[in-house]
């Protein structure tokens, strides 16, 4: 029974705790390296991995010593030559359908491991996350077995063993990104997910298992930033795949340079989110607020940059933050969690210097009224007004719940303050004017542009930056020639 | 007068190609050109990192325009190079025998290819956003389109050994259809096919800047337009014989795309079309309400 | 009809103060036409959103009540009886006679020749919602199509008000308004308030029912919205039920986005009625949600909300029975009208 309370003063936004329940996750309390189809023990020192919104250990990790990666790679070579090469498109398709299938089953427990592991609100890895890993392996299973009809000649090959390093700000999904066009194009995979947040991968090798995926297509193994570079240095390497900061990617661009591995790199960002004076205000907002907040804000292409019109800028920051004072912050496995915990203490330090900076540099901060919890990392919604273009909060990525405003008067300009970072990520336009739309997503140098929506994801759609934000794109038709050698295109 | 004498030769000078100009090197320097039996041809402008960098701010300021421009304009452009280049057939066949020392029919059939290239390259400017570019079917209400956009400044190591237009045409053609505007480093050794087909480019409907020809010592100039920030992109595709692998580490700086050094001149094909391009794409809401 | 008229009505102060004195149907089309647009998408989306929210326990108990609070206990059919209105209001009054700590719903909504049985059956329990106590609702404006002349809707609004009603819930001229007359329609709108005029002076509510079903937009929407509030509706209501689609979450976000800017422009508070097709308890509170999250908790008031429904409270009773007792309740133990 439930006591029936109805107290006037009480206020009807103050939600009840509604948790996300973790008796759906039955976790190991010590997870090893998955080469080879199964979990061996790593020759590194083990860490463990905690919950950023409690500090809480969550499980033992093991760590992948350059002798281990050595393993991975061995094993991803002898899968590759022994299995993977000479199977159908056919049979690799479906079993990238299989694993499609176990996410779905999954989903739950995925969804709550995600939250728990990497502090994103339980609506967001329910929602979001889970449903597009799923949607990843569904749409590139679908490719193996047409690889033909990719765009990059007839037969187009594998290139043999592929080395992925991914962040830690969508897990599973940067997971699913990597692995499942890999194994379409029929390359085997060695990946490394992100030091603080290896739960997902780790789990979704269990379902690897479950598929009966022949040992040695994937091998995931943890650890921390040496562990990564060992595995895209390793000789017998083919493609190189990362996606993380720009200074790691440019430090792998310059170590596997000669080498003729091919390589993709999806980097930083400092995306401007461009608002003109006849946009749909009330969903403008919304998507500045997606923009940003989305994922607090650890988004490579988040919305960090606001360009709003002169004659709207006054009007536009008062909507937005009577909007974010409604923004729930706290425990990510609450279903009402808004903006869930920051990674980890390091991004958090990085958060506050970056914002301690920007105020110094005279930008007005402005934060948004939450209660924050004692324990974890958090950092409530911020915004800093009247930065100019030169403050370090316009053209550092922050990574963080945190939004620059900035003001232009023509499109002109704010086409110009757009591209005016070394970054080409992504953008977004706001406006009614569908011609002006369609003009300025012309003039912007970056990979993606929303128009009248921001942070929109799909596995057929490409993805990647201009500029210093990365080459080589994921998703779609092109996300295929990342992991394909053409055989023929020339003239004939 | 002395009507019995044979008529004394004009030698031409051979000079850069810098944002629609052909100046000489800011530095004063020539080198000589020597055929390959090594008799003197020309003096070629030595080029400095200077004259580098003045093509990468010619090559920057032309790319607003030629990107703008529409693919058919583009296609017509090269395709009036192509016509150009025929026209003056006989020259190029003479430059290539001169300095690579080849046969009449050898150094023909490299001209023609040539200008075959070009006219193959020309049809391809308005179809390549067609073929590498889609519809994506995304699950939501949204238009979503991929299309994809020249780089930007692209520098080129043109292919050093034979080949001397060949080569350059090979690069630079797929590298300006799109739209890219480029600084490229033509052949040390056989440089006058190179400041001829500058000719011909400033003589054609090409804006100034969207081709810059500098002549002279790849391995000087190189790490420069490597390293310049203002580069996006570089073409390697001669540089087998200079320390590339330096110069790629040199791009990553600033993330530029990099092609490796080939054999031989490029075959014309769409996937060094594609290689400097960036595929753009955009979703934008889609409704009835 | 010119403009001229209707500036002569006290309720169009409110489109004087906004527009200007020199109100004509230009200026009034200019206002229209120049308010921000609305992208389908982008509101659909957030009112998803919204629905998201898990209101569970503590906070379930407390929103079930306030949907009950909030309900226009409505019965509009040409079938209805002086019986059947006195059966609605003895299940207004007092909506489970197994847990007397329910309240009472806001109002019943009949239509207008309804209106005496209601006031009688009410007796003393008429008035105020605030207080405690049941206002009657009632459709007048040839609802629910409106085709008649302006005479007979302000004849039909007139009587219900003199026949005790103490809101009326009017349609606009669908038709005029998607064909650009928005002077017709204000003018209409102006009149119907005029008609509710007691003789104390005092007014009865009036209710704006746009049928947003019949708009075709969400622009439409929007501009019909601040059509109503700019000449004196006291409530924006999104439809008559007798069109599909009714009441939808998108819909009524945006007609609460008109509120919250109305009130941010001139700090007055206009009321929001979804009706039609809010039929469960989830569905319900997935609009209080929105209410509270769009134009503040203070909109969860009868004077600033109200659910136009029928067979809402019913789902509502057995979702409060079950946090009662911990079981699952069955439609035979709460009655039906």
């Amino acid at each position: 029974m439930t006591e029936i309370s109805t107290s006037p003063t009480h206020s009807f936004l103050d939600y009840a705790p509604a948790p996300e329940s973790k008796s759906i996750l039955h976790l190991k309390k010590s997870y090893g390296l998955f080469i080879g189809g199964e979990f061996v023990k790593g020759s590194g020192k083990p860490f463990l991995t905690v919950s950023p919104s409690t500090e809480e250990t969550i499980a033992e990790i093991a760590n992948a010593s350059a002798k281990d990666v050595d393993a991975a790679v061995a094993a991803a070579r002898k899968a590759y030559d022994s299995t993977w090469r000479k199977l159908s498109g056919a049979d690799r398709g479906k079993y990238l359908f299989r694993i499609a299938r176990l996410v779905q089953e999954r989903a739950r427990e995925l969804a709550v491991a995600e939250s728990l592991d990497n502090g994103k609100p339980i609506k967001e890895s329910r929602d979001v996350d889970v449903p597009l890993v799923a949607a990843w392996f569904f749409y590139y299973a679908g490719w193996a077995d047409k690889l033909d009809y990719a765009g990059l000649g007839p037969n187009p090959k594998a290139l043999g063993v592929a080395a992925q390093v991914i962040p830690w700000n969508f897990p599973l999904l940067m997971l699913a990104w990597k692995i499942a066009p890999a194994l379409a194009a029929g390359n085997t995979v060695v990946i490394k997910p992100a030091e603080t947040t290896p739960l997902s991968a780790l789990i979704f090798a269990e379902i690897l298992q479950q598929a009966d995926l022949p040992a040695g297509v994937v091998n995931i193994i943890t650890g921390a930033g040496d562990t990564g570079e060992a595995l895209v240095n390793h000789p017998d390497v083919n493609k190189v795949a990362f996606t993380g900061s720009t200074a790691v990617g440019r430090a792998i661009a310059k170590s596997t340079a000669g080498s003729g591995k091919k390589l993709t790199l999806e980097l930083g960002g400092k995306a401007a989110n461009i608002v003109f004076d006849d946009a749909p205000i009330d969903q403008a907002v919304e998507g500045i607020v997606n923009g940003i907040f989305f994922n607090q804000g650890h988004v490579c292409c988040a919305g960090s940059r606001l360009l709003v019109q002169e004659n709207v800028h006054e009007e536009v920051v008062e909507r937005l933050k009577t909007r974010l004072a409604t923004l729930r912050l706290g425990d990510p496995l609450d279903k009402n969690t808004d903006i869930g915990a920051i990674n980890s203490r390091e991004q958090l330090d990085r958060i506050r210097t970056l914002s301690d900076i920007g105020e110094k540099e005279g930008a007005e901060r402005w934060t948004a009224p939450c209660v924050i919890p004692d324990k974890g990392f958090w950092f409530a919604p911020t915004i800093f007004d009247n930065v100019s273009t030169s403050s370090t909060i316009a053209r550092e990525e922050i990574f963080g719940p945190v939004l620059s405003v900035l003001t232009f008067r023509t499109p002109a300009e704010a086409i110009a303050k757009a591209n005016n970072t070394p970054y080409g990520l992504s953008a977004g336009i706001w406006s009614d004017k569908g011609s002006k739309i369609l003009a300025v997503a012309d003039e912007l140098r970056a990979g993606v542009i929303w128009a009248n929506t921001f942070n929109r994801f799909d596995p057929a759609s490409p993805f990647g930056g201009y500029k210093e934000s990365g080459y080589g794109r994921e998703g779609g038709r092109h996300g295929l020639a990342a992991y394909l050698s053409s055989a023929g295109w020339g003239a004939k | 007068m002395g009507c019995e004498m044979t008529r004394l030769a004009v030698p031409k000078t051979y000079k850069l190609y810098i944002g629609g100009k052909f100046p000489r090197s800011e530095s004063g320097r020539t080198y000589e050109v020597l055929s390959k039996k090594g008799v003197f041809l020309a003096n070629a402008s030595l080029a400095s990192r200077k004259d580098a960098r003045d093509a990468v701010v010619a090559a920057r300021a032309a790319l607003g325009g030629w990107s703008g421009a529409t693919g058919y304009n583009r296609g017509q452009v090269l395709y009036r190079i192509a016509e150009l280049l025929e026209g003056r057939r006989d020259q190029f066949v003479e430059e290539v025998i001169a300095t690579e020392g080849v046969s009449k029919a050898a150094a023909t059939s490299q001209v023609d290819i040539a200008i075959d290239a070009w006219v193959w390259y020309a049809g391809w400017a308005d179809k390549y956003v067609q073929v590498a570019g889609n519809g994506n079917p995304v699950s939501g209400p949204y238009f979503n389109l991929s299309t994809p956009e020249p780089t930007g400044v692209v520098a080129i190591v043109a292919p050093q050994q034979g080949n001397s237009l060949l080569g350059l045409v090979s690069v630079i053609a797929p590298a300006i259809l799109t739209g890219n505007t480029v600084v490229v480093i033509a052949s040390e050794a056989a440089p006058l096919a190179a400041v001829s087909l500058a000719e011909v480019l400033a003589t054609s409907d090409v804006p100034g800047g969207v081709v810059n020809i500098l002549t002279g010592s790849p391995a000087e100039i190189a790490p420069w337009l490597a390293g310049h920030a203002d580069v996006n992109a570089l073409d390697l595709a001669g540089a087998q014989s200079l320390d590339w692998v330096d110069l790629q580490v040199v791009a990553a700086d600033t993330l530029k795309r990099v092609l490796a050094p080939e054999s031989g001149a490029p075959a014309p094909s769409l996937e060094r079309i594609v290689a400097f391009t960036e595929t753009k794409t955009v979703w934008h809401t889609k409704s009835l309400l | 009809m010119t403009l001229e008229s209707a500036q002569a009505l006290a309720p169009a102060e409110r489109a004087v103060g906004l527009i200007g004195s020199d109100l004509t149907e230009k200026s009034l089309r200019l206002h229209l036409e120049g308010l921000p647009g609305v992208d389908a998408v982008g509101l659909e989306q957030r009112a998803a959103g919204l629905g998201t929210r898990s209101i569970k326990t503590t906070s379930k108990a407390r929103a079930l009540d306030t949907i009950i609070r909030l309900i226009d206990l409505t019965t509009l059919e040409g079938a209805d009886t002086p019986g059947k209105v006195r059966s609605l209001v003895a299940k207004a009054m007092n909506p489970d006679p197994s847990d007397p700590s329910t309240p009472r719903v806001a109002a019943v909504c009949v239509y207008g020749d309804m209106v005496p049985y209601a006031v009688e059956a009410l007796g003393a329990s008429h008035g105020d919602p605030a207080k405690g106590l049941i206002s009657v609702a009632a459709v007048a404006t040839a609802f629910p199509s409106g085709r008649a002349s302006l005479h007979v809707k302000l004849a039909d609004t007139a009587d219900a008000v003199a026949n005790g009603a103490d809101e009326i819930d009017m349609v606009i001229d669908r038709g005029a308004f998607l064909a650009g007359n928005y002077g017709l329609v204000f003018d209409q709108i102006v009149a119907v308030k005029d008609a509710c005029r007691r003789e104390d002076g005092s007014y009865a509510h009036l209710k704006v029912i746009l049928e947003t079903g019949e708009l075709n937009t969400y622009d439409n929407v929007r501009r019909a919205s601040w059509l109503a509030i700019l000449a004196g509706g006291d409530f924006i209501k999104t439809s008559t039920g007798k069109v599909a689609p009714a009441a939808t979450l998108p819909v009524t976000l945006l007609m609460l986005e008109v509120v919250r800017d109305w009130h941010r422009l001139t700090g007055e508070r206009i009321g929001v009625k979804p009706a039609g097709g809010i039929r469960s308890s989830k569905d319900a509170i997935k609009y209080l949600v929105t209410v509270a999250e769009t134009a503040g908790e203070e909109w969860l008031d009868p004077h600033l909300f109200r659910f136009g429904a029928s067979s809402l409270l019913n789902d509502v009773l057995l979702q409060r029975q079950k946090l009662t007792t911990g079981r699952y309740s069955g439609p035979d133990y709460v009655t039906i009208d």
